[in-house]
């Protein structure tokens, strides 16, 4: 569990680099496939009208995977992941088009921390709406 | 109606494990975009110190909701899942899951809180592998929105 970042390299304030991830109906069907989400309010237009969403939303723990990938590939490893968590906020609305929607991600080092960890703070945001609270990972460095 | 406060610090029984198998960690991976070889390449999961390939951060939660399951159908409880939505979502990893891992979630409830109307449930999910050593604990709320009147 060894990260390509070292302890010593950052500070607080130190920002990731940033990234942006689309997302559409066939992101959504083939992330319900592997996660064994099938909820409706996330593939079926009419079902999540009916329950009083605008549109089609993505799962919430969908945009919690694709925000921790702005600290995982900046580590390197994966597994110095020591702690994740995020609240949700606001939905994802996934359009019925090519284009989908777009949930954009910046994190910065927050606080340093014993053992070589780092806390980093996330941002994920989509339609100009924050879509993650409370969004921290706390990560092991070199 | 707020949900019996008995219920909390209630633990339910373990699942049967669940075995992580490498084509699972492909498909899912794949599902969410990533392309860091650690995921699928046992040789590139090596070198970074792990033994097979490791799964995404989020990964478990699949199996860790699928066990939650008991909690949210518990007939006793009374929960309506219809009125479901996920609050928040926390994960503490003592090591990443990988495959062959033969993985039983116990859940326990806990707390439950009652605000505006809406019923808010904490369950957390303590992942062991086949040696009964931790792996990762799971923290899911969820808030069952209040009934609209009638």
């Amino acid at each position: 569990m060894t990260a390509k970042i070292g302890y010593d390299d950052v500070e607080v304030g130190t920002e990731l680099p940033a990234r942006t991830f689309p997302v559409t109906r066939a992101t959504l069907v083939r992330y319900a496939g592997a996660s064994g989400d099938f909820n409706p309010i996330h593939w079926n237009e009419r079902f999540a009208r009916e329950v009083g969403l605008p549109d089609v939303i993505a799962h919430g723990m969908f945009t919690m995977a694709e925000a921790i990938r702005v600290v995982t590939d900046w580590l390197g490893d994966p597994g110095a992941v020591v702690e994740y968590g995020v609240r949700f906020t606001k939905p994802v609305v996934v359009p019925d088009d090519d284009q989908g929607a777009l949930i954009e991600v910046s994190a910065k080092v927050a606080a340093k921390l014993e053992d070589n960890t780092v806390r980093v703070d996330l941002t994920a945001t989509s339609a100009g709406q924050k879509v993650l609270g409370m969004s921290r990972a706390v990560v092991r460095l070199a | 109606m707020a949900l019996d406060q008995s219920f909390v610090g209630r633990t339910y029984p373990p699942t049967e494990p669940y075995e992580v198998g490498r084509e699972k960690i492909r498909e899912f991976a794949e599902a969410v975009g990533e392309t860091n070889p650690v995921f699928t390449d046992p040789e590139a999961a090596k070198a970074f110190g792990h033994p097979d390939v490791i799964a995404p951060p989020t990964f478990v939660f699949s199996i860790t909701f699928r066990a939650a399951g008991q909690v949210i159908e518990d007939p006793q409880l009374g929960l309506d899942y219809s009125r479901v939505v996920h609050g928040d979502q926390k994960f503490a990893y003592r090591r990443p899951v990988r495959a062959g891992d033969r993985l039983t979630v116990t859940s326990t409830i806990e707390a439950i809180k009652s605000l505006a109307g809406n019923d808010i449930l904490d369950i957390r999910g303590e992942v062991h592998d086949e040696a009964g050593e931790h792996v990762v604990t799971a923290w899911t709320k969820l808030v069952a929105r209040a009934a609209e009147e009638v």
